[in-house]
């Protein structure tokens, strides 16, 4: 059993791309279900339709990259704007249905046929990240027994953890501002909010747009980090794997969303590495686990960790129990 | 699968040893995965434009390949389909990709492998003859729309006594069609058998579930939000532990599989629909009429209306719910046998038609009983008889713009009530 | 200094306000000297049931008005009308001249009319002094992209947590200022509500059942607390149903009964007319129109038959 790679594996996944991405998506989240009580399970969409935005428009119609990030930013909004029009003046429930729904649109349409011509269909796009890695500083990766990088994954790496803690100080600043104030008393009780004179839909909508676009950062590390996009990723258990990080962390915690993703992608990766690795071994018998099923136990894991949390711990790790909102409705 | 494919490609291709041959030179490589595991001994082929060999390879035991090019340039890479591993197949059906290589780096060219593919049917042949054409995606809409209207009446139950929008509805469907597998396929059981017995094994499972969880969440007073994120994990571990017992392949029951349709003038129906169907009909008329007949059906409805109200009343409000779990239970096992029939049996299949579920409830109005009967065979008939303008691949899109747009118009459904909602 | 203006304050506010309706006749609907609030024809009907059906009436400027009546009278459901919280089936309605009806109910607060909650609505999971701090209008630091910028709304910021702690001292809440709301008592969550809406700084305050649900001791605090608006200017307009409270704060009561104003006047007045007495108590009169039935009126109260001296029937 080789542990060295079961050990670099886990340890690069503190601080690789997944992480970041995952980080970055679930600071977005965090902004909309931690802080301002939005029940915004189309979060993939969001990255998705960055992510593509901008692959489109360097891959499909040739534009320059940074009109490509541009155009992803504002795919974002308009989607924010779309699904949080009809919907911010409803119930919490109807927005999760709704942006599920959005959100499987979304991925339906980018995997057509029909619209394959300018989104790559099911095969997705690629050879939109020359220019991202043209600026790429590092001419060599590291290589240590146990943790080795690319010299383009040091750069995705760098990019992103620059973003994530631009993204932590947006999100400070304006949580602990009289507007993140606003939008935690929405979170409370949206009437006596109004009755104060405040335009809660204003707010609403702007947590909404705040958090997506956050969130697309992470859809922009995603794209690049694989130098490719692919539609099937941005699917519901997506979205499912931030909320259960957002929740780890700390919902309406500013640094819970990046400790969680850490921890979460540090034991899946763990898990994911170490089980086919016994069973190939011989140290857990064919008979109760293949390699194959070996591949399920990390989700298995995933969902009942995510119940337990939620029972047991709901504040996460660095929630206050008395604040948690989980519990009180 | 292919999020589990995807996903864990993102893991290898950034894990250790990275980018495999790290010499700067050029080149094509991969990572063949199938869920979550490599896929070794595939033959991958990389050539010119013009069709001239540039060096072929098998992919190793984790899964990866490379092959170098001598400069940039475009270049074919094809994947040997007959060199994968029993039941793994090419999920996007293109063994052939066409990629620029560019000076100075290695090209990763992409090959999402899977099981089969879970759940959909293949597409329906347009028969000649639009009208003929419409009836026949009437019918189908129809079939479509009792199948989850079986799994809607008890969503809508559920969600009206206890107000948990309840995400793991699809894992009752699909422990339905699984236990009629089990029984069908492994014991030996004739399928109508099979699927009684899976039917009561649904209502003790949905009155285990309550009993022993929800029963006990509600006691702890635990929110409705977090109870509804803990169905969502909950859904995720049942949907795994099913992936983990019965694989990832689509199966079929062991009859009625391709059984010839009977020629009905204008369309083709195959016996096995009708059956399902006025099974399906007898049902939800009975459950319907239990709503509204019954004592204890009027007070599932007064509990489902305001369960506060209901409790001073002197209903006892946990056996109701207890009782709607256990209907829900069965009820949503029948879908998923009548769903196992009509396109087989896969992990993943309550998961993929809970969307459609949902929507159905919603735009029939949440907690109405009725509603959600109504809503589900819009929502059936439309993922149908769309297809007549858009795209087949798109179908699930016309249903869910559907409820969109009535959720802009009418918010509580076609059925429910105003106060609901805001 | 604020003793002395308190104690000639206190008289020439009430003083006024007395004066300026000694004279106005007591009938339901009345027009009044200088009303803040005049509505017209509201009507609001849940199913086959009026719960609001409002011909006219005028709310006068800086006096205290109580809104009374028995259970199901509709009292905040019209509250709920006026401040945008609920949509009419008709009516339209004037606050300072300006026709409000259709508009939203933050824009309605924005105006200058706020209300306070039967069931009290503080932000549990805020401390008290953000609590406070919400209340305060046209914040810079509430906009999004000055928020970014702290340098923009700390001052401001600390202008209103100063006006904030003066109001937390006034109603006696200055040592639970750290706290989260959520741990107060519910008498201590209406002073909360009562002195968050102050921040405001309103026109008229609405306040819906004040006194419900707090002990004997709180209630001649929250007494004092309501004249005192009164004093800076403000009008009060209050649901209640403890008569006692009504003779001793109100300077005008007005009385609804199923959906409809049936009186108005000094709460003398009302308290003594038979109509209003009928209302609570449900009697029958022979030879009046039974009233339409529901549970409007008093649970079980027996029909009457036996002929009563004074007027017949009601309107």
């Amino acid at each position: 059993m080789n542990w060295d790679v079961i050990f670099s594996v886990s340890l690069e996944s503190l601080v690789g791309a997944t992480t970041v991405v995952y980080a970055l998506a679930a600071i977005g989240l965090n902004v909309h279900f931690g802080y301002a009580g939005l029940l915004n399970f189309g979060q993939s969409a969001f990255l998705g339709v960055a992510a593509y935005g901008m692959a489109m428009t360097v891959t499909t119609f040739d534009q320059p990259f940074w009109l490509g990030l541009l155009v992803g930013l504002g795919a974002t909004v308009v989607l924010a704007l779309l699904l949080g029009i009809p919907t911010l003046r409803l119930r919490a429930d109807y927005l999760a249905i709704v942006t599920i729904a959005a959100a499987e649109i979304v991925r339906l349409l980018f995997r057509s046929v029909t619209l394959s011509k300018w989104t790559g269909g099911s095969d997705g796009l690629q050879a939109f990240s020359q220019s991202f890695y043209a600026l790429n500083p590092y001419s060599s990766g590291i290589s240590t027994r146990l943790i080795s990088f690319s010299a383009r994954e040091l750069w995705v790496i760098t990019v992103g953890w620059v973003l994530v803690v631009v993204a932590l100080l947006v999100v400070w600043l304006l949580m602990n501002s009289p507007w993140g104030r606003v939008v935690k008393a929405i979170r409370e009780d949206e009437d006596a909010v109004r009755s104060l004179g405040k335009n809660v839909f204003a707010y609403k909508m702007q947590a909404l747009i705040l958090g997506g676009v956050l969130g697309s950062l992470g859809g922009y590390v995603f794209a690049l980090s694989l130098a490719a996009i692919q539609p099937d990723t941005y699917g519901t258990e997506f979205t499912f794997y931030m909320y259960t990080i957002v929740i780890l962390g700390g919902a309406a915690r500013v640094l819970g969303p990046v400790v969680g993703s850490m921890i979460f992608w540090l034991l899946l990766t763990f898990i994911n590495a170490l089980l086919p690795a016994l069973v190939s071994a011989g140290v857990i018998p064919t008979s109760i686990m293949t390699t194959n099923q070996a591949g399920a136990v990390g989700y298995i894991l995933v969902g009942i960790g995510l119940v337990l949390l939620l029972i047991f711990r709901p504040q996460g790790i660095f929630g206050d129990r008395k604040e948690v909102m989980l519990d009180a409705r | 699968m292919m999020v589990t494919a995807f996903l864990a490609s993102i893991l290898f291709v950034l894990g250790p040893g990275a980018t495999g041959a790290s010499a700067q030179g050029e080149g094509l490589q991969g990572t063949l995965i199938n869920n979550n595991q490599p896929v070794a001994g595939v033959s991958i082929k990389v050539s010119t434009q013009d069709g001239q060999l540039v060096g072929q390879t098998k992919s190793g035991p984790d899964g990866k390949w490379s092959v170098a090019v001598p400069k940039a340039g475009t270049y074919k890479v094809d994947l040997d389909v007959a060199t994968l591993p029993q039941g793994v197949v090419l999920l996007n059906n293109r063994p052939s990709l066409t990629l620029q290589v560019f000076a100075g780096s290695m090209r990763t060219a992409l090959f999402p492998l899977g099981t089969r593919a879970a759940g959909q049917k293949p597409a329906e042949d347009t028969s000649p003859g639009t009208f003929a054409r419409v009836l026949d995606l009437t019918y189908t809409g129809i079939h479509i729309g009792l199948i989850i209207a079986l799994a809607a009446l008890g969503l809508s139950l559920i969600f009206g006594t206890m107000g948990l929008t309840n995400f793991a509805h699809g894992e009752l469907i699909t422990f339905g069609a699984m236990m009629a597998f089990i029984f069908n396929v492994y014991l030996g059981l004739p399928v109508l058998a099979a699927g009684v017995i899976a039917v009561v094994l649904g209502a003790v499972f949905g009155w285990v579930q309550d009993r022993f969880f929800w029963g006990w969440l509600r006691q702890r007073r635990a929110g409705l939000i977090g109870m509804m994120i803990i169905s969502i994990g909950l859904a995720l571990s049942l949907r795994y532990i099913t992936l983990y017992w019965f694989r990832g392949e689509t199966r079929q029951y062991s009859q009625y599989v391709a059984q010839p349709g009977w020629d009905l003038g204008l369309i083709v129906v195959a016996p096995k629909n009708l059956a399902m169907d006025l099974i399906a009909i007898v049902v939800l008329v009975a459950v319907s009429l239990a709503l509204v007949m019954t004592r204890l059906g009027k007070a599932t409805r007064a509990v489902s209306t305001n369960p506060a109200l209901a409790a001073a009343s002197g209903i006892n409000v946990d056996r109701i719910i207890r009782l709607v779990w256990t209907i829900g239970g069965a009820l949503a096992a029948l879908s998923g046998v009548m769903l196992g029939v009509f396109q087989g049996v896969n992990y993943q299949m309550g998961f993929q038609i809970l969307l459609l579920v949902f929507a159905a409830v919603t735009l029939g109005g949440l907690g109405t009983a009725f509603g959600a009967l109504l809503g589900s065979l819009v929502i059936g008939l439309a993922t149908q008889v769309s297809t007549l303008w858009i795209p087949t691949e798109l179908k699930n899109v016309g249903a869910l713009a559907v409820l969109i747009v009535v959720i802009l118009v009418r918010p509580q459904g076609i059925l429910g009530r105003r106060e609901r909602i805001g | 200094m604020r003793d002395e203006a308190t104690t000639s304050g206190a008289e020439s506010a009430h003083a006024r306000a007395t004066a300026a309706l000694r004279d106005v006749p007591r009938e339901p609907g009345v027009a009044k000297p200088d009303p803040i609030l005049v509505a017209d024809n509201v009507v609001r009907s849940f199913g086959g049931l009026t719960a609001v059906n409002v011909k006219h009436v005028e709310i006068q400027r800086g006096a205290i008005t109580a809104l009374i009546g028995p259970n199901g009278a509709g009292k905040t459901t019209f509250f709920n009308l006026l401040t945008g919280f609920d949509k009419p089936d008709e009516g339209q309605w004037t606050f300072n001249g300006d026709p409000v009806q259709g508009v939203p109910p933050h824009k309605v607060a924005r105006r200058g009319m706020v209300r306070t909650f039967q069931l009290t609505k503080v932000l549990s999971r805020l401390s008290v002094i953000d609590n406070m701090r919400l209340g305060a209008v046209g914040q810079k630091g509430e906009r999004f992209w000055r928020a970014l910028v702290p340098s923009g709304w700390r001052r401001q910021e600390n202008e209103i947590t100063e006006r904030a702690d003066e109001l937390l001292a006034r109603f006696k809440l200055d040592a639970k200022r750290e706290d989260f709301a959520g741990s107060l008592s519910g008498g201590q969550r209406k002073l909360l509500e009562m002195a968050r809406a102050l921040m405001v700084q309103p026109d008229m305050v609405m306040l819906d059942e004040p006194m419900a649900g707090v002990n004997p001791a709180l209630t001649q605090s929250l007494l004092g607390h309501v004249k005192a608006l009164r004093e800076d200017g403000m009008t009060v307009l209050f649901v209640e149903h403890d008569m006692d409270m009504v003779r001793d704060i109100s300077d005008w009561a007005i009385v609804m009964a199923q959906g409809e104003i049936i009186a108005e006047g000094a709460p003398e007045d009302v308290m003594a007319d038979p109509r209003v007495i009928d209302a609570y108590l449900g009697a029958h009169h022979d030879g009046a129109p039974a009233p339409a039935a529901t549970g409007a009126q008093g649970p079980g109260a027996p029909a009457d038959d036996e002929p009563k001296a004074g007027p017949a029937g009601r309107e």
